[in-house]
């Protein structure tokens, strides 16, 4: 067989050429313009016309970080992150632990956990209005413990409700996630720990949790990124991130800011300075981790 | 081993179903009741509140039929497109040498950390103004048109399959075209369903893209329709919940019994190999 200069199979090549024009087209490519519209004077314009669109240096940041409701919006979802991901993690491990035994009505339990997680967010949004709205069936429940106003028109609760709802959602994704990972960790370890004496917290704490470390991470991550691409609930739950946005998000601003107003290139400066927010978070994250070890 | 060991795992996992579920369970009394009832009594269905009008309703205000179908088109369109290019692509990346593959299978990783939020002003200035694809079909499908996923659920899958299959069809003088179509399409099978479930929740819950690019309300997914129906048209309805738990009941239904359906092919060994690749 000849190596050419393309490879032992070339036709690999062609193969994943589909894939690799996609990838190009729809992510290098607008992630490319995102930085570059982010630091130009950039209008939206008809197909064809061309106007000129000077470089403006950090003003489109400047003009988003002077703007108080984009800094809300990074207070908010920094809120929502601190509540939503340690939930996420500790209840996805939690519920994939339980389910990780020989138990009567093993796949009931699996397949009610991801419900939530294969319907669309427009959907169980129109329920959750219904259910935390003031004269809703939670405040019914909860009597005089309701807060007043209710949940989602609420200044201190809007943000709080999102997240939890977005933990809701996302739990059964996370619960399988850690499932798989559960099947990793080498049955020997729990018995030297029972013959060691250690009750089942104590295995927990000593084999589980560092067995499913890799997942960990990888469950934090993914929960930081669904976090930072909040969009669906704040604009309808909240309706537009209320009140006096309180949930609205980065997401949510762009929307407004590029959209809304035809700002696009204050939109993409938002947009950049989000994913470098996660970006940061992700590397604390790795750093905390490798100091553990 | 000991009796009573499990009792936290019975208690989790009731409580766990509950929270999960009863949502969906309210959903659908919520979507039956002729006047809402939010009080407890009302959590359970009351023969003399049950009618068909907020589904009536919802199909008048937005045309359900009508958007339902704008979904299966766009749905249908990213499944097809994922089925075909990811299946080459996943081939490829597992069990052919070629040069540039490790680029690509790293940029493949690399773009799970993106947020597709950030790339929305772009694509917008691209697929909208640059092609004037708005309010179109293919503008909907276009960003999603492979699922990336399952491209990783294809190459994990070829992954697992011997080299040496391949390497003895090439052997007895088979071309690569004819190592792929006799050889690994009829081995894939097993992983099309997987990656279809997966790849079907994706553009059929999707809501930011087809909002953005969609005004006519003809060509709007159901999503699309339900969304703009409950943050504009719902408080002039008589019973607005009702009309929304109707609409929600429809746009969910497809989804969740997809999933119980087929159940069994998607389990966290299809996933598994994610976590540990």
């Amino acid at each position: 067989m000849t190596a050419s200069i393309l490879g032992r199979h070339p036709v690999g090549l062609l193969l994943s050429a589909p894939y690799a024009v996609y990838i190009a087209a729809v992510f290098a490519y607008p992630l490319g313009m995102a930085v570059w519209i982010s630091f130009h004077d950039y209008i939206f314009t008809a197909p064809g016309v061309s106007v000129p669109r000077p470089f403006v240096g950090t003003d489109n940041y400047t003009t988003a970080l002077a703007d108080p409701a984009v800094r809300q919006s990074f207070v908010n979802i920094l809120i929502f992150l601190v509540i939503n991901v340690p939930l996420t993690v500790v209840l996805s491990l939690l519920l994939a632990t339980a389910l990780n035994a020989a138990i009567p009505f093993r796949t009931f339990f699996r397949v009610g956990f991801y419900v939530p997680y294969v319907t669309a967010s427009v959907a169980v949004v129109g329920v959750w209005l219904f259910l935390f709205s003031s004269d809703g069936l939670v405040n019914q429940v909860l009597g005089d413990l309701a807060p007043d106003p209710s949940w989602l028109i609420n200044e201190k609760w809007a943000m709080p409700s999102i997240a939890l709802f977005v933990t809701w959602k996302q739990l059964g994704f996370f619960i399988l996630l850690y499932l798989a990972a559960l099947q990793n960790v080498p049955s020997e370890l729990y018995e030297s720990a029972a013959v060691d004496g250690a009750g089942r917290w104590r295995s927990f704490r000593a084999v589980t949790i560092p067995g499913v470390r890799p997942a960990t991470t990888l469950v934090t991550l993914l929960a930081i990124i669904t976090g930072a691409n909040l969009f669906t609930e704040p604009y309808l739950l909240t309706n537009g991130g209320g009140p006096s946005g309180r949930s609205a998000s980065p997401v949510l601003l762009m929307y407004q800011r590029g959209i809304e107003q035809q700002h696009p290139d204050v939109a993409a400066a938002i947009g950049v300075l989000l994913v470098a927010g996660v970006l940061l978070l992700a590397g604390a994250q790795r750093l905390l981790e490798r100091s553990r070890e | 081993m000991t009796r009573g060991r499990s009792w936290w795992r019975t208690i989790a996992l009731t409580l766990g179903a509950i929270v999960f579920l009863f949502p969906f369970y309210y959903m659908i009394v919520g979507s039956l009741q002729a006047t809402p009832d939010t009080s407890l009594s009302g959590a359970l269905p009351r023969p003399d509140n049950l009618s068909l009008d907020n589904y009536r309703e919802i199909n008048a205000a937005i045309g359900l039929w009508r958007s339902l179908l704008n979904s299966v088109i766009v749905t249908a369109g990213v499944v097809v497109g994922t089925l075909v290019f990811g299946v080459l692509a996943g081939y490829a990346l597992a069990q052919l040498r070629y040069r540039g593959r490790g680029t690509l299978f790293a940029a493949m990783l690399l773009l799970q950390v993106i947020p597709f939020q950030l790339l929305v002003i772009p694509l917008y200035v691209q697929v909208v103004r640059g092609y004037g694809l708005a309010d179109s079909y293919l503008g909907m499908i276009l960003p999603f048109v492979i699922n990336s996923v399952a491209v990783f659920v294809f190459r994990q899958f070829f992954l697992q399959l011997p080299v040496e299959l391949f390497e003895a069809a090439r052997l007895d003088g088979a071309s690569e075209i004819r190592v792929l179509r006799s050889v690994a399409l009829p081995l894939v099978r097993p992983a099309l369903l997987t990656a279809t479930l997966l790849t079907f929740i994706g553009p059929w819950n999707e809501f930011l893209w087809p909002f953005l690019i969609t005004k006519e309300t003809g060509m709007q997914p159901l999503a699309v329709a339900l969304a703009n129906y409950m943050s504009t048209v719902a408080s002039a309805a008589s019973n607005p919940y009702g009309a929304i738990l109707a609409g929600a009941c429809v746009l969910a239904a497809p989804a969740v019994l997809l999933f119980i359906a087929f159940q069994r092919h998607f389990v966290s060994s299809d996933l598994g190999s994610g976590v540990k690749g």
